[in-house]
């Protein structure tokens, strides 16, 4: 992704086009792209979505295997999420092990879906001290147009939302539905000059100075944020964008629904 | 022997697809002999010129040729030269030596910085595929403002058009400049509005390319967006600025 | 190959666990041009194989020390989501799939026009979203398709089938069960214009009779499969020629 070049021509285009509180697409500074949502299309995984965010598209697969809890808490399934932006996605993507961009986006999805307590991880134990149920997210971003944050967190909580506990495959009763308490959506935004674009694209990303993404729960609570990239924000951006994460939030939640 | 007219239904093969019999026609761009037979060697339309059977490629990269004026965005600087992107599978080293200016040793990100779109010309191309550019020649220089399209190169030629009409009546009806690299990138420069109708005009012959009414297309979607050049695209109007049709 | 199992594979009617005759391959979707940065790209399923093949390239090779001077490389990653199987695959890549890349890169070697682009690379990644069998095939089967839909020079295109044994008898296209339970699998990939094979492997026992038999049914069934591809890259682009005689804005 740093070794990416935008033409100053595209820069200055795209700079032009935010003084008149324009976008390259058309869109409002705090309107998201179209948003399509596939969940189910993978049967070798417990739980699977495909997310397409204007053309970003990432897919997530949910897989739950029976593990020994952590000590200090023994009664608590446990959710391990991983991330890779695989080479296919984008010109400048490398294959090999996830480096610090892949990382980061793994961690903030994963906060997010931790902090609301999206997961009833009480009743994702089988045998207290004993035995629960590891549940291993894994996000694969498979077309990159800008804000994995967003698609990313949106095909994770799809994902888990519509997953079976495999209680029959490990002789542990009938399936049953994940135990899900909440839907956590995070809203990014890219700061580009002293303009906060939502939902922005790969051009728009490539021009940003800092980005701020923060997750709200259903009851328009804050539960995680992460401000990413070299630059700065204000006080008066944060304000906006906690604003945003809430309205925007509600909307995107409908869509899961 | 059938003579096929260029206006017939196109048909589009993959490679592999058996084209014409070598005895009936002779074996033209991207096609291949094997036991008898002419086979298309890229996905593409199936056309022919003259007495041979040639497929026009539908994708593709661009493979740079000597006297090629492109687009290039420079990516990387060093003391003696600069990189080029041309949108090719090679890079393009800029040397101190090609450019107009009197640059100093390690002077280089003073005349040019990575993200600048530079007009050059490719003045050499070996057998490796190692490239030489210059921005030396006429008309070459570092380009700013506008907008940049970039475009299929296969298509460059219909922008451009048959003794280059489209190109000419892009310009007089958007009243814009145009630069049209060989390496499907186009840099359209002119009043705002006026751009982003240039822009999409080209977007439209990109992906109408094969139509046979394409001006005619082209025109009315420029004039139903700018109604005040209806007209304007005449003969006495026709400009002379060819070194930058290109 | 080496499980076992008290399940009939193939039973006396010779029908197969999914309902197949001994000769039938499994229904197969192909879409061509699924991705937007890719400069090609490839949507598969045979049976319950989804299988994702995007193409890169010609471009700069890197590594740097990996270039030819004389034609260009075709570098390979074919890679398994950790969710494509029922036992989770650990992420990252391993043996089986850097033998799997090494194949396939060598099957596409035959039929690209390397020599047009030397010093530069040509990429190559397969994602294999849900496995069931035969992912080397379809993988590779989509591979060519996205190279097509690249705009790479190429001869022909590379169909990919395989055939096998189970319960004693010749089969057609494995699915898990038999890859897992059967006596023999061999996949095949071929050049259709020529017949040249540029894949093979095997692993199981069988007799000369029934090998012959396998690939018999498995270049047939190869066949099959490139007509699938040619259709699936003409529909993307007639589709795009649909939408230039609706006309206006």
């Amino acid at each position: 992704m740093s070794d990416y070049v935008i033409s100053q021509i595209k820069r200055d285009h795209l700079m032009n086009l935010l003084a008149d509180g324009r976008r390259e697409d058309g869109r409002r500074l705090d309107q998201i792209r179209d948003i399509k949502i596939e969940t189910g299309m993978i049967e070798s995984a417990d739980g699977s979505a495909r997310v397409k965010l204007g053309d970003t598209e990432v897919i997530a697969g949910v897989k739950l295997i029976p593990g020994t809890p952590y000590p200090d808490a023994p009664a608590d399934g446990v959710l391990t999420t991983g991330a890779e932006l695989i080479p296919l996605a984008h010109e400048s993507f490398e294959a090999g092990p996830p480096g610090e961009d892949a990382i980061e986006l793994a961690r903030v999805v994963d906060r997010g879906i931790r902090e609301s307590g999206m997961l009833d991880v009480k009743k994702l134990c089988i045998k207290e001290g004993e035995e629960i149920w590891m549940v291993y997210l894994d996000i694969y971003t498979l077309d990159y147009d800008g804000n994995l944050f967003d698609a990313s967190n949106i095909a994770a909580v799809a994902a888990l939302k519509t997953a079976i506990v495999p209680n029959k495959q490990y002789g542990k009763g009938e399936d049953a539905p994940m135990p899900i308490t909440c839907i956590p959506v995070s809203v990014t935004a890219a700061k580009i000059g002293n303009d906060l674009i939502v939902d922005p694209n790969f051009d728009e990303e490539a021009i940003s100075t800092a980005r701020l993404t923060v997750t709200t729960d259903n009851d328009g609570h804050f539960r995680a944020m992460q401000k990413g990239g070299k630059g700065s924000i204000t006080r008066g951006d944060l304000s906006l964008c906690l604003d945003r994460a809430v309205e925007i939030g509600k909307q995107i939640r409908i869509i899961i629904g | 022997m059938e003579r096929r007219n260029a206006k017939r239904a196109r048909e589009i093969v993959t490679p592999g697809d058996v084209l014409a019999a070598s005895d009936e026609y002779k074996p033209g761009d991207n096609t291949y002999e094997l036991n008898g037979q002419i086979r298309a060697q890229i996905m593409g339309v199936k056309t022919y010129v003259d007495d041979a059977v040639t497929v026009i490629p539908l994708g593709g990269c661009y493979m740079p040729v000597t006297g090629d004026t492109v687009i290039g965005i420079i990516n990387d600087i060093g003391p003696s030269n600069w990189m080029a992107d041309i949108n090719a599978p090679y890079p393009a080293p800029l040397h101190v030596s090609e450019v107009p200016w009197k640059v100093e040793f390690g002077d280089t990100s003073r005349f040019l910085n990575v993200g600048d779109v530079v007009l050059l010309k490719i003045l050499m191309v070996d057998e490796s595929r190692k490239i030489q550019v210059t921005m030396k020649d006429s008309g070459l220089r570092k380009i700013e403002g506008g907008q940049l399209v970039e475009i299929t190169h296969s298509k460059i030629s219909r922008v451009i058009g048959k003794s280059g009409s489209m190109i000419q009546m892009l310009k007089n009806m958007t009243d814009c400049r145009l630069f049209v690299g060989q390496n499907g990138r186009i840099w359209v420069d002119g009043d705002d509005a006026n751009v982003e109708v240039a822009v999409e005009a080209i977007k439209i012959i990109e992906a109408e390319a094969q139509s046979p009414n394409l001006t005619e297309r082209v025109r009315s979607f420029i004039e139903s967006k700018l109604p005040q050049t209806a007209g304007a695209d005449s003969p006495q109007n026709a400009g002379d600025n060819r070194e930058e049709s290109q | 190959m080496s499980g076992h199992t008290d399940m009939t594979l193939v039973n006396d009617q010779g029908i197969r666990i999914d309902g197949r005759k001994v000769d039938e391959k499994r229904p197969i979707k192909i879409e061509a041009g699924v991705l937007k940065n890719a400069d090609g790209s490839c949507y598969l399923e045979i049976g319950k194989n989804k299988v994702l093949a995007a193409v890169y390239g010609p471009r700069e090779c890197r590594p740097k020390h990996l270039q030819d001077p004389t034609k260009a490389v075709i570098q390979c990653k074919y890679n398994m989501e950790t969710f494509s199987v029922s036992d989770r695959k650990r992420p990252g890549t391993d043996r089986r799939s850097v033998e799997i890349s090494k194949l396939i890169a060598e099957a596409l070697e035959n039929v690209v026009q390397t020599e047009l682009f030397p010093r530069a690379s040509i990429d190559v990644y397969i994602e294999i979203l849900q496995a069931n069998a035969g992912t080397r095939c379809a993988g590779l089967t989509a591979a060519s398709v996205a190279l097509a839909d690249a705009g790479i020079p190429m001869r022909d295109l590379v169909p990919a089938i395989a055939c096998g044994k189970a319960d004693d008898h010749v089969v057609l296209d494995l699915n898990k069960e038999e890859d897992n339970y059967g006596q023999a699998d061999v996949p095949l990939a071929i050049v259709p214009s020529t017949d040249e094979i540029v894949l093979l492997q095997m692993d199981g026992n069988m007799t000369r009779e029934e090998l012959d038999h396998g690939l018999d049914m498995a270049f047939g069934a190869a066949h099959e499969v490139y007509e699938l591809q040619k259709a699936a890259l003409k529909k993307r682009y007639s589709d795009l020629a649909k939408k230039e005689g609706a006309g206006d804005e």
